[in-house]
């Protein structure tokens, strides 16, 4: 049998320990807020998480049922019908998010990954969207299909991703960017919650 | 028979500015975001209270 000090030894212990000294529960999930967090325009980063847990939970259903369900039945359509709703929200939300942090300097206090972080998820957001508009299995899908496959190959990356590729869309888009984006979402909502919720630029001054 | 509740047989409908094509529903949306951002600063946060000289 080991005794403790061989413990400290073990990885998981050592990992452990890393892990709740870079990130203190308290900071996780911290029991109080400053003051100037009582405001509306704090509220849609949260907002725009609980968007897209809809659409990750809508999304799973729609996969698991596939194109002709969600063309052809009652509950099918409903279900769709939520994802693009979701998808309308969860932009709508990300946008006053980025909003309100672009107009306080978000980055201000070392939060400069933060901030990175919330521009990477909403970049990677577009192109989530991107994919599902191509992967609706309807006109507008061809159509948008059609004439972003110019503007790829104009740009010079068609020969990376083809729009006209639907079994590519798909894939990417049921699988490889919900994962990326969710990672990125985490990474985010960690960096808030370890660098704190930043403060209006009126009281750092 | 499923009925939209909208018309939808005819052509796509655009608001067209200058260089700017817009769809209806999309303009919608845009001017939703601003609206929601005047909102989110102008209205009081419920349970927040200050004093005469805006203190917590």
């Amino acid at each position: 049998m080991s005794s403790s000090s061989d413990n400290s030894k073990m990885w998981t212990v050592r990992v452990r320990k890393a892990t709740l000294e870079k990130f203190e529960p308290e900071d996780l999930l911290p029991d109080t807020q400053p003051a100037y967090v009582s405001s509306w325009i704090y509220v849609f980063g949260v907002l725009t998480i609980a968007a897209f847990l809809m659409l990750i939970v809508s999304g799973l259903i729609l996969t698991l049922e596939g194109p002709a369900w969600w063309h052809t039945s009652k509950y099918g359509h409903f279900i769709n019908s939520l994802h693009l709703w979701n998808v309308e929200l969860f932009f709508l939300f990300m946008v006053v998010h980025l909003w309100g942090k672009f107009w306080m300097a978000a980055w201000r206090g070392k939060r400069t990954m933060t901030w990175v972080t919330g521009c990477v998820a909403f970049f990677a957001s577009i192109f989530t969207g991107f994919t599902g508009y191509l992967i609706q299995t309807n006109f507008d899908s061809q159509w948008i299909a059609t004439q972003a496959k110019d503007g790829f190959n104009a740009v010079g990356i068609g020969a990376y991703f083809n729009a006209l590729n639907t079994g590519q869309a798909l894939l990417i888009h049921v699988s490889l960017l919900p994962i990326a984006l969710g990672v990125i979402v985490v990474a985010h909502v960690i960096l808030v919650r370890k660098k704190g919720v930043v403060p209006p630029i009126e009281s750092s001054l | 028979m499923v009925f939209s509740l909208f018309n939808l047989n005819h052509p796509a409908h655009y608001i067209s500015v200058g260089s700017i094509s817009v769809s209806p529903g999309n303009l919608v949306m845009v001017v939703m975001a601003f609206v929601l951002f005047g909102l989110a600063l102008a209205l009081p946060f419920p349970g927040h209270k200050s004093d005469k000289n805006g203190k917590e």
